[in-house]
């Protein structure tokens, strides 16, 4: 089933007001799939993967994930609630990490299966004391969050975002908030998510390192589209627009 | 002359500061004291009266305590409602908030304690599909009507209050509980209004002691003798007996030690759900962790 299209995006417009940040974005993401987005700040990846879980609402466009398709547009109430339906099956790790403050680690990661009764609480529990372990904090399952290192807080994010079980996981520049001598343990979780689970994920990052090991394809975003599109071979070691050599030669 | 001034501000460099503020309120009350006793101030009747003034206070909170509970739960509708995207949930909070915040407090009580009634008895005249004993539904006893008429008034101010605390949570906060999946109502009950309440609680505080104090506009709906509250037993007892100024100081200084007293309790659940927040506090616990973790006098440097 590697073929499996897990999110599709079909003519993707966003404007904010008059600008607009998106003009017309394809991309098919299968399943087991990892696809890196890069490009300069303002150049729409972000709000790219912000529309695929309608945190931000397409101006244009639309959006399928595991089959639930929606239009962009609009928002009525029937719509409202297919977002969530759309939303159960996609996982978002954010830039700040976004951590609830009120809660301990534990409860961070059980609190959405909670809401959405995903199995009796002895089984929430078990399950979020595994992806803890997982990611490596399962002693600080007590802890509230603003004890936690930049780099644990992100980990825990991720716990908190595979206990939904998603079809796809996005991350939103999930180190540039970090520390460097933090990012490596956050790319190396993210890295098992991939050889280990094989879990589909859309990843907007700089690290390339990280991106020449783990993806699958990579997008470069420049001007609202979709520049330049290839394996991470093709597009860090030679890539054909000179935008995205000049970007490259940026970060390298 | 100069050198002496000069020696004086020497000699007061050495006084702690907050003892020169203690000797100022010792003077403002010697102060007090001496223009009382010249304007002839009975202490003897105070005494004799200030325990039925002071069972007002019973009455003084109960008015309160109910008028702030409803004040907390209107400000709360009001303010979900002013943070939402409803058309129709917005304009009635906006209504009622500009409405509470536009008129005086004594017109409000006046409002709903004696002109309601009649709106009452004339729709039950005029419609005789209502249910039996709505003319008498808007009848409302004194302490009812005062105590709907603060919660009201106070819970339109305490809106903006609570409206700015869901304000202060984080946006990233809200986007991450959509992204989960989560309702509209799971957020708000979970993640942005635990937060909220945080930010909250210390002007809550403030707007109880304020109210607290208001109580005694409602003396002005005509209290019972049996169930005055402070200002209107005070009111009762110095107009027969002709002691204005001894009812009104023991008045006064019933409020006045009341707001102290909550204005103490409220500094401590202040500090109390400051914990685990705070970053000062965080960082204390962490320094005490890591010192029971590690052997004492620095096992590394040996």
């Amino acid at each position: 089933m590697k073929d499996e299209v897990v999110v599709r995006i079909d003519g993707l417009h966003k404007s904010f007001g008059p600008l607009e940040v998106v003009k017309g974005v394809d991309l098919e993401v299968h399943r087991g799939e990892v696809v890196v987005v890069f490009g300069r700040s303002g150049s729409g990846k972000s709000t790219v993967l912000r529309c695929v879980n309608f945190i931000e609402d397409p101006t244009a466009g639309s959006i399928e994930v595991a089959g639930i398709r929606l239009e962009g547009g609009h928002r009525t109430r029937r719509k409202h609630e297919q977002i969530r339906q759309l939303r159960l099956h996609v996982g978002m790790v954010f830039q700040q990490f976004n951590l609830f403050p009120n809660m301990t680690v534990l409860d961070n990661v059980t609190c959405a299966p909670r809401c959405a009764s995903r199995g009796s609480n002895a089984e929430i529990e078990k399950r979020a004391k595994d992806l803890l372990d997982r990611v490596g904090l399962a002693d600080k399952a007590k802890e509230h969050p603003i004890r936690l290192s930049g780099g644990q807080q992100q980990r825990v994010a991720i716990a908190r975002a595979l206990a939904m079980q998603p079809d796809v996981m996005l991350f939103d520049e999930p180190t540039s908030a970090l520390d460097p001598e933090l990012t490596g343990e956050v790319l190396s979780v993210m890295k098992t998510l991939s050889t280990e689970l094989h879990m589909t994920m859309m990843v907007v990052t700089h690290e390339m390192g990280f991106a020449r090991e783990v993806a699958d394809r990579m997008a470069f975003f420049h001007e609202g589209r979709i520049h330049e599109m290839g394996t991470p071979e093709q597009l860090i070691e030679s890539p054909t627009r000179p935008e995205t050599r000049a970007f490259l030669d940026a970060v390298l | 002359m100069g050198e002496a001034w000069e020696r004086l501000q020497l000699a007061s460099a050495r006084v702690p500061f907050r003892l020169k503020v203690a000797v100022v309120w010792v003077g403002i009350f010697a102060v007090l004291a001496f223009v009382g006793n010249a304007a002839q101030f009975d202490t003897d009747w105070i005494r004799d009266n200030l325990r039925y003034i002071v069972g007002g206070v019973r009455y003084t909170m109960t008015i309160a305590v109910g008028g702030i509970v409803l004040a907390i739960v209107m400000a709360l509708l009001g303010a979900l409602a002013r943070t939402s995207r409803n058309p129709v949930a917005y304009g009635i909070a906006g209504f009622y908030v500009s409405f509470f915040r536009g008129t005086p407090l004594i017109v409000q009580m006046f409002l709903l304690y004696l002109a309601l009634p009649p709106v009452g008895r004339n729709l039950a005249a005029e419609y005789t599909w209502l249910p039996e004993g709505f003319d008498e539904a808007l009848l409302l006893d004194i302490g009812t009507a005062g105590i709907i008429a603060l919660g009201l008034n106070y819970g339109a101010y305490m809106t903006e209050i609570f409206r700015s605390g869901i304000q202060s949570v984080a946006g990233g906060q809200g986007e991450a509980a959509d992204a989960l999946g989560m309702t509209y109502g799971q957020k708000m009950r979970r993640v942005v209004l635990p937060q909220a309440f945080r930010v909250v609680i210390p002007p809550t505080g403030n707007e109880f002691i304020a109210m607290m104090k208001d109580t005694a506009l409602v003396s002005f709906l005509g209290t019972t003798v049996a169930t005055a509250e402070v200002f209107r037993r005070a009111q009762l007892v110095g107009k027969a007996d002709f002691k204005n100024l001894e009812a009104y100081v023991a008045a006064a200084l019933v409020y006045w030690g009341l707001t102290v007293i909550f204005t103490f309790l409220q500094a401590r659940l202040e500090k109390r759900i400051g914990r685990g927040y705070d970053r000062a506090h965080v960082a204390a616990a962490m320094l005490a962790a890591n010192e029971q973790g590690q052997p004492r006098g620095g096992g590394a440097v040996g």
